[in-house]
């Protein structure tokens, strides 16, 4: 037996427990994915399509169309076309993301119909400072942004908002609110004028 | 490779609840310990998650114990336990989607908890398929019990409430936010871990 053949048959003497667990496991791993895909897509899809209502006066849950828009900066996104129950055109919601205070915040954006007006936002997903900025999530919050202008203008103020398009801060989280206000001003400016070319 | 002076299954379970408590007694698995006890829900959905890849790693290495090559051994844990560990996550995903939400990071996380790999080299690379499962279940429910004691004080002085239920009304307790926070859960390990190690020392005062 020459030296290069003993060699190379004691790497598979002492590796092949390793090789075969790694393709038992991928294998079984594979498996598992498979069969949970489906149901983990719907979650989330379920958790986007929940908010929509609230998001989007009048719009009904189950006629809801995910488009592929591409915005002015040239990249695509998601943008989710709302009827009501009518079959009109209800509203639209933008997926939109950018960085908080700690990490990033998923938020989505509802417009009106004519695209020219926020009607409301939710998050999606966050990991402000508990207590604080976490507060970006409550309903209290979110309700500040109703019937907003959707051309990037909205400014975060301390004390009650005046002007239509002023929103509140939150106490203790300032950084967190303008990191929504920065997320919701340049989704909105970046989609609107795509979205007024799909009607 | 067995020696007589090996626990048995019965020594095994009995030392991982409370003798051998991985969080009091060995100071394993901090990561989940100080990140997931803000309340009493992820702390024991995590508890569960690692149950489940505690005694399923268990098990795979106790089958495979006469196979490993030593100086493989390490990399065979891992791969076992990062196996279980993506399915228990894609598992909460998909069956606890909130849930999942909430623990995030922390559950790919338990790949790096000492506890599993600890038990694997100590106990299940060494000692039969029962003993392996006895002593994964002893380890978890001292694991669960520690969670929930730090979980508990935390989320009933942080929030006054008990897996989401109010238990102190806010008129009589303002709830102290920071023991929600990460200092919270710093305070609430050093106060408990202190109050063990003097009950251990008063046990051992009267013995």
């Amino acid at each position: 037996m020459s030296q290069e053949k003993s060699k190379s048959s004691n790497y598979i003497a002492q590796a092949w427990l390793v090789i075969l667990l790694g393709l038992l496991y991928g294998g079984g791993l594979a498996g598992v994915q498979l069969s949970l895909k489906d149901k983990i897509e719907e979650n989330k899809r379920n958790e986007i399509y929940s908010q929509i209502p609230e998001l989007v006066q009048g719009a009904d849950r189950e006629k809801v169309e995910a488009l592929v828009l591409t915005g002015a900066d040239g990249k695509e996104s998601v943008v989710y076309k709302t009827l009501n129950s009518d079959g009109q055109v209800a509203g639209w919601v933008i997926r939109a993301a950018g960085s908080g205070f700690a990490d990033r915040i998923e938020v989505l954006i509802g417009l009106s119909a004519t695209a020219d007006q926020v009607s409301g936002i939710f998050v999606l997903d966050q990991k402000e400072t508990p207590g604080l900025g976490d507060y970006i999530t409550g309903a209290d919050f979110l309700a500040r942004w109703k019937d907003k202008p959707a051309d990037g203008s909205i400014v975060i103020v301390k004390g009650e908002a005046q002007k239509e398009d002023q929103v509140q801060a939150l106490t203790g989280a300032t950084v967190s609110s303008d990191s929504v206000a920065a997320i919701v001003n340049s989704a909105v400016k970046n989609m609107v004028e795509a979205i007024k070319k799909q009607k | 490779m067995m020696s007589n002076q090996e626990p048995t299954a019965l020594e095994r379970f009995i030392n991982g609840i409370l003798p051998e408590n991985p969080v009091y007694r060995q100071l394993l698995g901090m990561c989940p310990t100080l990140a997931v006890t803000n309340g009493l829900k992820p702390a024991m959905t995590m508890a569960g998650a690692t149950a489940f890849v505690l005694i399923c790693a268990n098990i795979m290495t106790s089958l495979m114990r006469n196979l490993l090559k030593p100086h493989l051994r390490i990399l065979v844990f891992t791969l076992t336990i990062a196996t279980f560990v993506t399915i228990a996550d894609k598992f909460l995903a998909a069956y606890l989607y909130p849930m999942s939400k909430v623990l995030g990071p922390y559950v790919p996380l338990i790949i790096v908890n000492c506890l599993i790999i600890s038990r694997c080299e100590i106990c299940s690379s060494k000692q039969g398929v029962g003993t392996a499962i006895a002593d994964g279940f002893g380890m978890s429910i001292g694991f669960a019990l520690a969670l929930a004691s730090i979980a508990g004080v935390r989320e009933l002085l942080g929030s006054g409430t008990l897996f989401g239920f109010e238990i102190l009304s806010p008129e009589i307790w303002p709830a102290w936010g920071i023991m929600v926070l990460p200092p919270g859960a710093f305070l609430t390990l050093g106060l408990l871990l202190g109050l063990a190690e003097w009950i251990g020392s008063m046990k051992k005062k009267t013995a």
